[in-house]
């Protein structure tokens, strides 16, 4: 699938932001606290900033409006109710921290379950995608879900929770260990069944009905050039270095902030800060990594008309 | 609204497509394009058409594929090869899947016949129905940013100020090979139904699960090329002509003694 900057930048950023808003809304961070005042503010703002650029892919954006109809039937449309829904509470909890000092964890229980339930139904529009067998399974919620969790736990304990004091320190530390292995494990599960299962049960042979007759190739496409299709679904995919990529992201999203957390338990606190916050960032910057490569090593089924893995090749 | 009507649709129109008679000359391609393009909703674009790089919206495409026996590497190695035109648009699915991910309420499935349409004034262009597809039958129009599909000529067949003749979809009015036929396949009675029960007709990807409406014919049984041609030619038997031409049979032949023998 052709990786649209906008989306992913939508999934990873407005992810990290609602996993820090689920982070704040259960009760972490004296909302007296400055620190706490601009998280909040830093959550709600990766939210806003994330949805305004997953706009950027409509090609009619200014009847954007008419996306929340169709939640009965739409995880797009659900999707798009959630955001706004979420909003409500969430933008109440900051404005109570930041005008009042206050906090009211029946709001943040909420403000919580309406972050996580919006990831779900961002995970769930390409999880409910039959012709993507990559995506079609729950396992895409649940790296998706983590993914959110992780980012924004990250980056609470590392840029805002150190006014808690250093005896919760090694706590946090323990825990965003605890995490990144159980995110870096689910991602593992959910990328070793999708190089197995490809095209899964479709082929070129179920695509034409002509598998009775013995192998199916293509020998001409419909036209000679690319079409949308071959654009948006078949071609432009990074398969060249898929592997390559892969260590790169594992590298980025687990060995380097496991690494940084471990070193960061010595005593040393001034370097261990700078530390944490190196780990927060590679993870981050692994999480963007692993959803480009999430749409762009994704085979969709409309490829098996467009003669299946020879499609895919890149054009070099 | 992209909730799916109930089902089944009470006419399940949609089209029937042989794949042993099409010869993939594209004319029902082409047809498509000319009518839609002025037709139904927006034009269908084209973009840098006469350059180097050329793409634009069809909504219905040949592909072309070979099929090659089981044991076979090369053509014509095993078995005998062939090739299949494939001509390919919207299937008009019972479990249109393009529908209900829809999340404006711009695409839609006709209660009444079954049509799956797009209404392009509720379309933001975001594409996840033309992902949700597994026959690549939508595509965007990059220049007007929404969603075109394949509308079986709603325009055309109901239309009474056409000829009765023409209110079949173009592509099947133009297809000078007779390989598309247009129909009711809710009707067990239809001409297409009986075709496709006749033939065997089959649909596509069912194991996607979308209930494809339109159903394809697989190629008949082929005799191998030169199966039945004689490897000598065997001399022509003129036992039995008489009158003139038994007189020059008998003359030509260098036997002109035989028929007076006998």
């Amino acid at each position: 699938m052709h990786p649209a900057l906008s989306v992913i930048a939508f999934t990873t950023l407005s992810g990290a932001g609602y996993g820090l808003a689920f982070v704040l809304a259960l009760g972490h961070g004296n909302p007296v606290f400055t620190s706490t005042k601009i998280a909040w503010v830093l959550a709600l703002a990766m939210i806003a900033v994330g949805l305004m650029s997953s706009t950027l892919h409509l090609r009619n954006p200014q009847r954007a409006w008419r996306a929340f109809s169709q939640w009965r039937s739409s995880w797009l449309s659900r999707e798009g109710v959630m955001a706004v829904l979420t909003f409500a509470p969430l933008t109440l909890l900051a404005a109570m921290s930041i005008f009042f000092g206050a906090f009211d964890l029946r709001l943040g229980y909420v403000g919580g379950i309406s972050a996580a339930l919006t990831v779900f139904c961002t995970a769930m529009i390409y999880a409910s995608l039959r012709t993507v067998p990559q995506w079609h399974t729950a396992w895409t919620a649940a790296v998706y879900l983590l993914a959110a969790l992780t980012s924004g736990m990250l980056i609470y304990f590392t840029l805002f929770g150190r006014e808690a004091g250093t005896d919760s320190n090694s706590i946090w530390v323990l825990l965003s260990l605890a995490f990144l292995v159980v995110t870096w494990l689910v991602k593992f599960i959910w990328k070793r069944r999708a190089m197995r299962i490809g095209y899964g049960k479709s082929s070129m042979e179920s695509a034409t009905g002509l598998g009775y007759l013995g192998e199916v190739r293509l020998l001409e496409r419909p036209h000679a050039m690319g079409n949308y299709l071959t654009d948006e679904m078949a071609f432009r995919i990074a398969r060249k270095h898929e592997v390559k990529l892969g260590w790169i992201e594992t590298l980025l999203s687990f060995a380097f902030p496991m690494t940084a957390l471990f070193v960061s338990l010595m005593p040393e606190p001034s370097a261990a800060a700078a530390l944490q916050i190196a780990a927060t960032v590679s993870f981050l910057a692994g999480t963007f990594l692993d959803r480009w490569l999430f749409f762009a090593t994704a085979k969709h089924a409309v490829g098996l008309y467009y003669g299946g893995e020879e499609a895919l090749q890149p054009r070099d | 609204m992209t909730m799916l009507p109930a089902r089944p649709t009470p006419k399940k129109l949609g089209l029937v497509i042989d794949l042993d008679t099409c010869v993939g000359c594209h004319a029902c391609v082409v047809s498509c394009k000319e009518w839609n393009t002025s037709g139904y909703g927006v034009p269908l674009s084209d973009q840098d058409p006469y350059g180097a790089d050329p793409s634009g919206a069809w909504l219905n495409r040949i592909h072309t594929f070979e099929v090659v026996p089981e044991g076979g590497e090369l053509i014509g190695q095993e078995g005998e090869a062939r090739v299949v035109h494939f001509p390919k648009s919207c299937l008009h699915c019972e479990d249109a899947p393009c529908v209900t991910v829809c999340p404006t309420g711009a695409s839609y499935k006709r209660a009444e016949d079954g049509i799956v349409l797009v209404d392009e004034d509720k379309c933001i262009g975001c594409g996840l129905c033309a992902w949700s597809c597994a026959y690549g039958a939508r595509e965007v129009d990059i220049a007007a940013g929404v969603m075109k599909k394949c509308t079986l000529c709603v325009d055309r067949i109901y239309n009474e100020k056409l000829e009765e003749i023409d209110r079949v979809p173009s592509c099947v009015r133009t297809c000078p090979a007779g390989a598309r036929h247009f129909g009711d396949l809710g009707d067990p009675n239809s001409a297409v139904s009986k075709l496709v029960a006749d033939r065997g007709g089959f649909d596509l990807m069912p194991e996607q699960n979308n209930k494809p409406v339109n159903k394809y014919l697989p190629p008949r049984e082929k005799r191998a090329l030169g199966e039945g041609a004689r490897t000598t030619a065997v001399e022509e038997d003129t036992s039995g002509a008489s009158g003139l031409l038994g007189w020059f049979d008998r003359a030509l032949s260098g036997t002109p003694q035989e028929g007076k023998a006998q």
